[in-house]
């Protein structure tokens, strides 16, 4: 198993080039939040259900996601600041598949 | 003034927990919680996600251990102050504590343990940059009284339960009742997505959907709002009320205020002793503490409750010398004067048989 590239551009626009392993089952913004990307409590605030939307980016590179499921789908329609390439880092699951793959987080809700 | 042993600050599972550690030590506890009922994160956000790491519980629905801890602490009769926000701590001369909601309701103990997860839950606020200069001029994030929108016109967002069932409810309240959700579908209980179809087709709910409210105006309360329509463009809807439904974020709010150590958003504790804070008779447990090799974990929450209450009782009778009894040796005495104890074992001697 291999680790791959991500670039992420954080909330204060500053960009961060990161190494994420495919093998520990790791999704997007369990990946932001062990490289401590940005302030904790920021991020993850329920954990990973897709529940809060805390973890919402812009997905800026071409890469082929995986479709939304109904509780993501569900999420960003009530998240705010919400676009076209809007994803939640916790059900974007680290796969060989997103090597390169870039993304901007989303302002943090207030 | 409500009196205790120890005021509580957040009834999630820590919290709840806690009253059962103090209760075998005879000390009674109060919960402050700002939402209005027990249980925290697991009522709030998961009530019918499954748990698997909690000990013994192969499986547990989160609002299913709720229940469970309610029912293991009943005996110990623990006060709630629900629905409000412990927004200020007062430290008197002899060392007990004040806690004051937002409401005014004070609570005076000697200990304080606060197990107040992420923060207290605040209404999600929809990034308007005015929006909140017109609270209470029109502006709602929660419908407290619905009385106060008889005959007026009203605009609602979101779409969860909490807007379908409010538009379905003012319907026949104000004079007019808009609904303005981002996408075509909702996400509510079906009945209640039915029933707002039905009241959309005969005119007495104006539902605007792939839609957002994206602007407010008016000079001292709220006259109209700004929709963005993802086809059709901007246009002004006139109305007397906006209320933005978008579900609750919890915030760490005035606990950090307290002059508390704080790092990353979270309490620091002395983890190797009792979880006591920097300020003498304040503990902070749960999700809401910090220290070295700290996990967010229901279960660390109850060890970290147990560790507490024992040095709570320390500060509370401090010429007392506690003995550790087991429930399985000790029973379970509540204040309610319910006793749980094992049974004896029945002895029968052969011959009499």
């Amino acid at each position: 198993m291999s680790d791959i590239k991500l670039k992420i551009t954080d909330r204060e626009g500053n960009i961060h080039e990161v190494e994420a392993p495919t093998d520990m089952a790791m999704n997007l913004m369990e990946v932001i939040k062990g490289f401590e990307l940005v302030p904790e409590g920021t991020i993850g605030t329920c954990g990973g259900m897709a529940m809060c939307a805390s973890c919402q980016c812009y997905v800026t590179s071409e890469h082929e996601l995986p479709e939304m499921e109904y509780d993501e789908e569900a999420m960003l329609a009530e998240a705010f600041n919400v676009e076209d390439n809007s994803r939640l880092g916790c059900q974007l699951h680290i796969t060989p598949e997103l090597e390169g793959l870039e993304v901007t987080l989303a302002p943090e809700e207030m | 003034m409500i009196t205790t042993d120890i005021i509580i600050i957040g009834a999630g599972p820590t919290g709840l927990f806690t009253v059962f550690e103090a209760g075998l030590l005879k000390l009674k506890c109060h919960l402050i919680d700002a939402l209005p009922q027990a249980g925290g994160q697991c009522s709030e956000i998961y009530p019918k996600k499954p748990i698997y790491d909690i000990p013994a519980f192969p499986e547990v629905l989160a609002g299913d251990l709720v229940d469970n801890l309610m029912e293991q602490i009943k005996a110990f009769e623990p006060g709630f102050t629900l629905g409000e926000r412990a927004d200020t701590i007062d430290k008197l001369d002899d060392g007990t504590f004040i806690v004051t909601t937002n409401k005014g309701t004070k609570h005076k103990a000697p200990v304080v343990a606060i197990a107040g997860g992420l923060g207290s839950f605040e209404p999600r606020k929809p990034p308007i940059p005015n929006i909140t200069d017109f609270e209470d001029k029109g502006v709602a994030y929660i419908i407290r009284d619905p009385e106060v929108y008889r005959d007026k016109k009203v605009v609602l967002a979101g779409g969860g339960d909490s807007a379908l069932d409010w538009s379905i409810f003012l319907a026949d309240v104000a004079s007019e009742v808009t609904l303005v959700h981002r996408r075509n579908d909702f996400r509510g209980a079906l009945d209640s997505v039915e029933k707002v179809a039905e009241l959309a087709k005969i005119g007495k709910i104006n539902l605007i959907t792939e839609a957002e409210v994206k602007g407010i105006q008016g000079s001292d309360k709220v006259e109209s709002v700004t929709i963005k329509h993802k086809t059709e463009g901007e246009y002004t809807l006139e109305t007397d009320c906006f209320i933005p439904l978008f579900g609750l974020l919890p915030k760490l709010g005035p606990i950090s205020d307290w002059g508390l150590d704080i790092e990353k958003n979270a309490i620091k504790v002395n983890n190797a002793l009792d979880y006591q804070t920097n300020i003498e008779g304040i503990y902070a447990i749960g999700d809401v503490n910090t220290y070295p090799g700290k996990l967010k974990l229901i279960l660390c929450g109850f060890h970290e409750a147990t560790l507490m209450c024992q040095s709570a009782f320390k500060r509370i009778n401090p010429d007392k010398k506690y003995i550790m009894k087991y429930t399985t040796v000790g029973g379970v005495t509540g204040f309610d004067g319910s006793k749980k104890i094992a049974k004896k074992e029945q002895v029968l001697n052969i011959k009499d048989l």
